[in-house]
């Protein structure tokens, strides 16, 4: 299978990562912020606080003077509350007061390392890069009072902002220090000492995110909010089709609108599509409003290109004509063949998941203006360096001539991983020459989306007398992501099939998993848990089906498969498993730990002490993603048609917890958001068109249709810290639809539940 | 033409098309930019402000009809006090906070209406408040706690 250059999933090894930032020299590449403080001004974004503090050890930390502690933060803020989390790291190393605490966001640059929020992974990868800053800067500011003092290091500590002299009783404030801590050498971080778990005041313990005022208040400033003076507004048509054209435009009634300006063409991509805008026209105005009521009176004669024969139905079919047949093989352990033509019970079943768009609350927007040969940029985006190199290859200009601000994202779920509208943004800009701000109407977004894929996922098992399974065989249809880089690419990247296809965890003799062909007619991107969603599906579905097929009760039958637990060695099984970019020997796929979540699912669920029955349901599923350990159970009741989840239970072992209540709240989010995608969204095509335009016709999950109440239950641990932003949605998928069949006999095999006549 | 209306307190004046939606008055005339776009059909509640006291979705309203007060995030308290505000502080409600303004909106709303809303009621108001994180759990939670305070 072709790899792309550009996987979308980027790795960063700890170890480069570490020789890259904190080797001599590479502290002070310049990193550069707007300032919080200037929205309004096209200030050339200039070099942080953190970096440029009297003791900056690092490129994410600074101490001024006064004592103000600046932290930088480089991953972009969607929800998560990585914002507050990773300078929450480096304070409590540094022993820093929180109140001093100042956040900067880092513009785009890869003196920071990877920038690309996505993957569940900034905890995971910069946790350790944070307590170097943190622990840094204490070290040097323990010497620097110490040779001021005249006394050993050793009998000096910190203590909430101060360095204390332990026999004499001697202190000194941070900012006193500053300056004579700035002038030692960083130290080697392999020398550092990290504070002992039971010191921690920050990791570990809630806070409240950084943002939290600004937001209740309506002062937080998101992309949507940017503005630059002497900005105009632009609405974009977009061929309806992915890869039309325009063939002739007629703009005269665009331009009676009152505030209109003007329109302007933008080119078609070249494909693959990448991150490239999709072209069509812009219509240019006084005021967003204008802009949009511009772009109703367009009338724009379109060729719509290859993929107008794009149609659901048909093509729904034809993934599943494909799933019949022998794919690629991604996972071969033990002989399934061999096993299957022993006869005996064989069990099989298909599942079809639709597209769904991400809809994040703010739709995407950006504001670019040219300057003296560079463009900057405001953005709403979860990857500034991708801004970059996709600005810049707009434009034709270098990518370190793009300055790319990154606001904060109303959402963003991998939407904006793809910056498309920021390309927009600056060849607009450039072509009018003053600062322009791109707004895409929600039907914008939910008709051009990079949409989470459409799959069929076969399923066919033989089972022994107990029913367990003794050969299990997975085969997984999907357009995939590789086609978003690859043109025509039909079979999934690695990670595609990593993200529970060839990781299906039990302890089963024979085991495969094939990949067949399907090629993309719209736009494929991630989407939060990405390939998971329907692989966790399918496969968690199907073991319900087992269970219930022999006879057994699910938990007890999954713990039976999974068995003991062990570290499961996928690459000696034809795995070329990437384990969400993290290295196997530290996060290995230890089934232990997956055992370990679904007994206390049990535990705390009360699994077992009410009987399914009078519309009552309850169903299990557990998975283990982005490197984290989640068990789900749902509980159901059906009332007609009408389908209510009372509670949902998650179990979480993401070894240390940074932040605790934002990982409860990413975990109740990841249920309603599962909810919503079983019960009611679908996005559909038809003659190459998208069907579904807005949240009228897009569904997601509202307050009441989402569960009640989500209870999340966090293992304590001290392993290392893994994802928690995506594990969370793929489980309660398959176990919501598992409650659906406990409470009324009804196997949902297809999404949404529409399919079934549930609401 | 010119519209004169009071927005959190202080009259203003506009020349907009009559059709223009408040929520654009607001976000590209007036640039008070706490009340959100969203979708612009009235379907997820982002721009939600309060006129004459009343939940309202900006951008389904004319600025030709807006006949009485605006009240918007950025008025509904001087310094973040209102007790809706405050139990979404004290709850951590927003995650990334997008959709919140509206939703504290719709929330003041009831609550000024209803001094103890049930769970139904709850439902009934704020249904058609979006939040794609998924926030509803504490946001139902936070109201209550608002209630109890008020």
């Amino acid at each position: 299978m072709k790899e792309t250059s550009r996987n979308p999933i980027e790795n960063i090894s700890r170890r480069d990562f570490m020789n890259g930032m904190f080797s001599a020299g590479a502290l002070v590449i310049a990193a550069r912020v707007l300032p919080a403080s200037a929205w309004a001004q096209l200030a050339d974004a200039s070099a942080t606080r953190a970096v440029g503090s009297a003791l900056s050890p690092s490129i994410y930390l600074g101490v001024e003077t006064d004592g103000t502690v600046f932290i930088v933060t480089h991953r972009s803020e969607m929800g998560t509350g990585i914002r507050t989390a990773l300078p929450a790291v480096a304070a409590d190393e540094l022993d820093a007061d929180w109140d001093r605490v100042r956040i900067e966001q880092g513009i785009g640059d890869p003196a920071y390392g990877d920038q690309n929020t996505d993957g569940s992974r900034s905890i995971r990868d910069f946790y350790q890069a944070f307590r170097v800053a943190g622990a840094s800067a204490r070290e040097m500011l323990i010497r620097a009072a110490a040779a001021e003092w005249n006394v050993p290091a050793p009998e000096c500590r910190a203590e909430l902002h101060e360095i204390v002299h332990s026999s004499s009783g001697r202190r000194a404030g941070y900012g006193a220090l500053a300056e004579a801590a700035g002038r030692l050498d960083v130290p080697d971080p392999s020398t550092l000492e990290f504070k002992p778990a039971a010191e921690w005041r920050y990791v570990g313990r809630d806070h409240s995110i950084y943002d939290l005022p600004g937001i209740v208040t309506g002062t937080a400033v998101f992309g949507m909010d940017a503005e630059l003076d002497d900005m105009v507004y632009a609405s974009i048509e977009h061929p309806p089709v992915l890869g039309g054209t325009v063939r002739s435009l007629d703009d005269s009634e665009a331009l009676e609108v009152p505030g209109v300006q003007r329109t302007v063409p933008l080119p078609p991509f070249t494909p693959p599509y990448g991150f490239q805008p999709l072209g069509g026209v812009a219509v240019i105005a006084d005021n967003t409003w204008a802009a949009f009521q511009g772009r109703g009176r367009l009338n724009i004669d379109w060729d719509d290109g290859p993929n107008a024969g794009y149609d659901s139905d048909r093509f729904r079919q034809q993934l599943m004509d494909t799933a019949r047949q022998t794919g690629r093989v991604v996972r071969d352990h033990g002989d399934v063949d061999q096993e299957f033509d022993r006869g005996g019970t064989i069990l099989e079943a298909m599942y079809y998941m639709p597209h769904h768009a991400h809809a994040p609350m703010e739709p995407p927007a950006a504001v670019a203006d040219i300057r003296g040969g560079r463009a900057y940029v405001w953005a709403p985006t979860q990857n500034p360096q991708a801004v970059q190199d996709t600005v810049a290859a707009a434009l034709g200009i270098d990518a370190a001539d793009v300055v790319c601000n990154v606001t904060l994202l109303g959402g963003g779920f991998g939407r904006k991983s793809k910056p498309d509208y920021c390309a927009e943004a600056a060849l607009l800009a450039r072509e009018l020459g003053r600062p322009v701000k791109v707004v895409w109407s929600r039907e914008d977004d939910v008709r051009f989306d990079y949409y989470h894929t459409v799959s069929a996922v076969y399923q066919r098992a033989r089972v022994d007398a107990a029913g367990r399974p003794t050969a299990w065989l997975s085969r997984s249809v999907f357009p995939p992501i590789a086609a978003t880089f690859i043109p025509d690419e039909q079979y999934g990247m690695t990670f595609e099939h990593d993200f529970g296809l060839n990781d299906l965890p039990y302890d089963i003799p024979n085991i495969r998993a094939e990949n067949g062909p399907a090629p993309a007619h719209v736009r494929i991107g991630w989407f939060r848990a990405v390939t998971n969603n329907f692989h966790v599906f399918a496969a968690s579905s199907f073991a319900d089906e087992m269970a219930h097929a022999a006879g057994r009760d699910p938990l007890e039958f999954l713990l039976d498969m999974i068995g003991p637990g062990q570290i499961v060695d996928l690459p000696s099984q034809g795995v070329a498993y990437e384990n969400y970019g993290a290295p196997l020997d530290r996060y290995p796929v230890d089934t232990r730990r997956l055992r370990n979540v679904l007994e206390i699912a049990g535990e705390r669920a009360e699994w077992g002490s009410r009987q399914p029955g009078n519309g009552w349901g309850v169903g299990i599923a557990a998975h283990r993603s982005f490197n984290t350990y989640v068990a789900s159970v749902v509980e159901v009741e059906v009332d007609g048609n009408q389908v209510h989840v009372p509670r949902v239970h998650q179990v979480v072992d993401a070894g240390v917890i940074v932040s605790p209540d934002r990982v409860r709240a990413q975990f109740e989010g990841a249920s309603v958001m599962a909810v919503g995608l079983v019960r009611t969204g679908a996005i559909t095509a038809a003659n190459g068109r998208i069907q579904q335009s807005n949240f009228t016709d897009f569904q997601v999950a509202r307050m009441a249709d989402a569960p009640v109440e989500t209870l999340v239950h966090l293992v304590d641990s001290t392993e290392l810290p893994t994802g928690v932003g995506e594990p969370g949605v793929p489980p309660v998928i398959a176990a919501f639809a598992n409650a659906i069949y406990s409470a009324t006999g009804t196997r949902v095999r297809e999404l949404p539940l529409s399919r079934y006549g549930l609401a | 033409m010119p519209y004169t209306f009071t927005v959190n307190g202080t009259s203003t004046t506009v020349d907009t098309p009559e059709d223009m939606p408040l929520l654009w008055v607001l976000r590209d005339v007036l640039k008070m930019k706490g009340t959100k776009f969203g979708c612009g059909v009235g379907a997820c509640g982002a721009c939600t402000v309060h006129i004459d006291g009343r939940a309202v979705r900006s951008c389904m309203t004319p600025v030709a009809n807006v006949s009485a007060p605006v009240t918007t995030i950025e008025g509904l308290s001087e310094d973040g006090s209102h007790p809706v505000q405050q139990a979404w502080m004290e709850l951590d409600v927003p995650q990334c906070g997008y959709c919140q303004a509206g939703q504290i909106m719709s929330a003041a709303a009831l609550l000024a209406n209803n001094s103890d809303p049930s769970d139904a009621d709850i439902n009934t108001a704020m249904n058609g408040n979006v939040c794609r994180c998924g926030t509803y759990m504490r946001i139902r939670e936070a109201i209550h706690r608002a209630a109890a305070s008020v």
